[in-house]
């Protein structure tokens, strides 16, 4: 980051300040998403391995098909033709998938909306957990609170994923008889809807859980460590002699500055979005992001693959400048 | 002045110790000091002697652990403050007894601004309306020379000087008009000239305000202005104390009179600085007998194994050296 922590009185208002940022910010970020998209390009075309409608030891197709398919998707060309070829359809919304020749933002679309809400309530776990778990660790250091947290915590980051979620959902479905893998249970559509909605919730709860786990693990030692190093700080000394009650000290004085660093990584969750996670989707069925990256990749299916590409790409460089900007509103050293 | 009744603040034989990884640091070990009404006193020695750790204890803000109270007692207006509960500590902090640290650039907190600061210290013990709050903040900043304290409130400390930021913590400790005062060293990070300005900001509010301060420092030449009475520490303990004059013109300890041979404007013009050779040890590994004996240059073989007693000059002027108090008669 640019950032530097003034030492001296700022010359402009602050105002300007932010709003030149704004701009200077928008034109970086659009020249490395230029470049970004070249490099994604260069690397996905140069990466060894045909797509499967002309991979000429797919035994489906023969090679008339083949040279067809070659010109149809303008592998014939050179790469730079290719690449205008793919940002204009791309920015006029016309890609297609090559596997089924369906509408690529339209995929993306529909799996992206069964993602959002493992994504959501995900999120909401980790970070709703995290910080008190955190807090509470580094204000009672040591104690019986902090050294329980710490054994979980690491037990919880070594344990696999998939090992952890065979347990959970034999656990879940022997002791509760709720089927769990799906988005909703097979043949359940004309249920009442009580039911229908508690069998949803079953279904998005056990995934969601299982992708927060290795987050709350490594979010809460962060946050308590973050807030470990502010409550040593001398200004928290400085609280405490002016007669401000404990609880004010840590959730007032440390907390807001522990809370710094944590902005940051708020705009950083952004990119999750179109993240996913192929092992929880793939161990849950679940039909979502990761998954179609996943079987894109192995089919070769550049439109879909680069195009999922340009969006987290556009959604990282969003969230650091969302950042940036929270960044710049909490902390008033900031100068840019 | 010399009956006990207008003694504010008074340590008795006061023991610190912080328990390290295998070694028990006696970082204070038997202090006792004493502050009347209206009394600067200045507590001196060199760094790691003892004298953040002993002005923590009084307010009750050594973390424990590591640390621990061994023994002793810290009397405000005849009351131990080491038997209070927290929020009874709490009321004492900032209201009747104040500090100012060490280090200004540190010492205030980055998020808030001067104005949130200085309010929070009224805030946390008195009951004011938000306009009265807002005029004692002003004055209390106008108080410590501060320029333009109206526009300072919405400053940030990072747009302050560190002798503004120090201002700014000065003010703080005096927002509730607290009775006693303790300053750690605060102009130690500072430029020399504005070091000077600190100081003498401290004079006159000490004798405007009648307050009583105790001054710590490493620096026995700043004291030399303000101090009523001094008391040298070293290596957790105090070696000697007395009036301002007696220990300037008339030390009884080796230890003092190697501070004072020290100060530059004491030696001889183009004569070499004088300097006490070594340093002050660990409260770790503190030397048996007298502590100050590896570096004393009047030390006698019992000085290892005998732990000095107070020796008495009369009028309230002691000093830890048997060797040279017999040695005068
Ligand atoms: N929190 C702590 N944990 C362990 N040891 C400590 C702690 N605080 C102080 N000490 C030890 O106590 C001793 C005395 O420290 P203190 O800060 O009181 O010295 P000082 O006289 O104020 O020196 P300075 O001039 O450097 O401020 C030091 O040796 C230090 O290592
Ligand atoms: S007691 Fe001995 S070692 Fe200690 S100061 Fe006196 S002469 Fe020096
Ligand atoms: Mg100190």
């Amino acid at each position: 980051m640019r950032f530097v922590h003034s030492t001296t009185r700022p010359s402009r208002k602050r105002e300007d300040t932010v709003l030149s940022f704004i701009g200077r910010s928008v034109i970086q970020k659009t020249i490395t998403l230029f470049f970004v998209s070249i490099v994604s390009f260069l690397i996905i075309h140069l990466a060894p391995g045909e797509p499967s409608q002309v991979d000429p030891l797919n035994p489906k197709f023969t090679p008339e098909m083949v040279e067809r398919f070659r010109k149809e998707f303008h592998l014939d060309e050179p790469l730079h033709i290719q690449y205008t070829y793919f940002y204009r359809d791309l920015l006029t919304g016309k890609t297609v998938s090559w596997k089924d020749n369906q509408s690529v933002l339209g995929k993306i679309w529909e799996r992206f909306l069964n993602s959002l809400p493992l994504f959501i309530v995900g999120t909401i776990i980790t970070w709703t957990l995290s910080f008190p778990v955190g807090i509470r660790s580094a204000i009672f250091r040591g104690g019986l609170y902090d050294r329980n947290a710490t054994f979980f915590s690491y037990l919880l980051i070594s344990i696999p994923g998939f090992f952890f979620a065979y347990i959970l959902i034999i656990f879940v479905v022997t002791q509760f008889h709720v089927p769990v893998i799906g988005l909703k249970t097979f043949g359940i559509g004309d249920a009442a809807w009580p039911r229908l909605f508690m069998d949803r919730v079953w279904h998005l709860l056990l995934p969601s859980i299982l992708g927060a786990t290795g987050g709350i693990a490594i979010l809460s030692r962060y946050v308590r460590s973050q807030m470990l190093e502010v409550e040593g700080q001398d200004y928290v000394r400085t609280a405490r002699a002016k007669g401000v009650p404990e609880e004010q000290v840590h959730y007032k004085h440390a907390l807001r500055n522990a809370l710094l660093p944590f902005v940051t990584m708020f705009g950083l969750i952004l990119p999750g979005l179109i993240g996913g996670s192929v092992i929880i989707e793939s161990i849950f069925s679940w039909p979502g992001m990761g998954r179609m990256a996943f079987e894109a990749i192995l089919a070769r299916d550049y439109p879909v693959i680069l195009t999922v590409n340009f969006i987290s790409a556009v959604l990282v460089l969003a969230g650091t400048f969302v950042s940036d900007l929270l960044y710049l509103v909490v902390d008033p050293r900031i100068r840019l | 002045m010399d009956n006990g009744k207008d003694i504010l603040l008074s340590v008795q034989d006061l023991k610190v110790y912080f328990h390290l990884n295998q070694r028990l640091a006696q970082a204070v070990d038997g202090v006792s000091y004493e502050v009347r009404k209206g009394e600067t006193v200045c507590l001196v020695g060199e760094s790691g002697c003892g004298k953040t750790v002993s002005a923590l204890t009084t307010l009750g803000l050594i973390p424990q652990p590591p640390g621990e109270i061994a023994g002793g007692q810290v009397l405000f207006k005849g009351q131990n403050l080491l038997d209070l509960g927290d929020d009874e500590m709490q009321k004492i902090r900032g209201n009747h007894i104040a500090m100012v640290f060490q280090e200004p650039m540190t010492s205030l907190n980055p998020v808030f601004t001067v104005g949130d600061q200085v309010q929070e210290a009224i805030m946390v013990h008195e009951k004011v309306s938000k306009t009265e709050l807002r005029q004692r903040s002003v004055q209390l900043l106008e108080d410590v020379g501060l320029p333009a304290p109206e526009e300072r409130l919405a400053d940030y400390p990072h747009q302050l000087s560190g002798g503004q930021r120090q201002r700014v913590m000065i003010a703080m400790a005096l927002a509730c008009n607290p009775e006693v005062v303790i300053a750690d060293e605060p102009t130690t990070a500072l430029d020399v000239t504005i070091q000077a300005q600190i100081l003498n900001l401290f004079g006159e509010l000490q004798r405007e305000r009648d307050l009583s301060l105790l001054y710590i420092t490493h620096d026995l030449g700043v004291v030399a202005n303000i101090a009523d009475r001094i008391y040298i520490m070293y290596a957790g303990i105090i070696v000697e104390q007395g009036s301002a004059p007696e220990i300037f013109h008339d030390p009884r300890h080796p230890y003092t009179q190697g501070l004072l041979a020290s100060l530059p404007n004491r030696a001889k013009r183009g004569a070499r600085l004088h300097s006490i050779p070594g340093t002050v040890p660990d409260p770790a590994y503190k030397p048996g007998g007298c502590p100050f004996h590896p570096r004393c240059n009047l030390a006698i073989e019992t000085c290892q194994s005998r732990f000095p007693e107070m020796c008495d000059y009369g009028n309230g002027h002691q000093s830890r050296c048997p060797v040279l108090y017999d040695g005068n008669g």
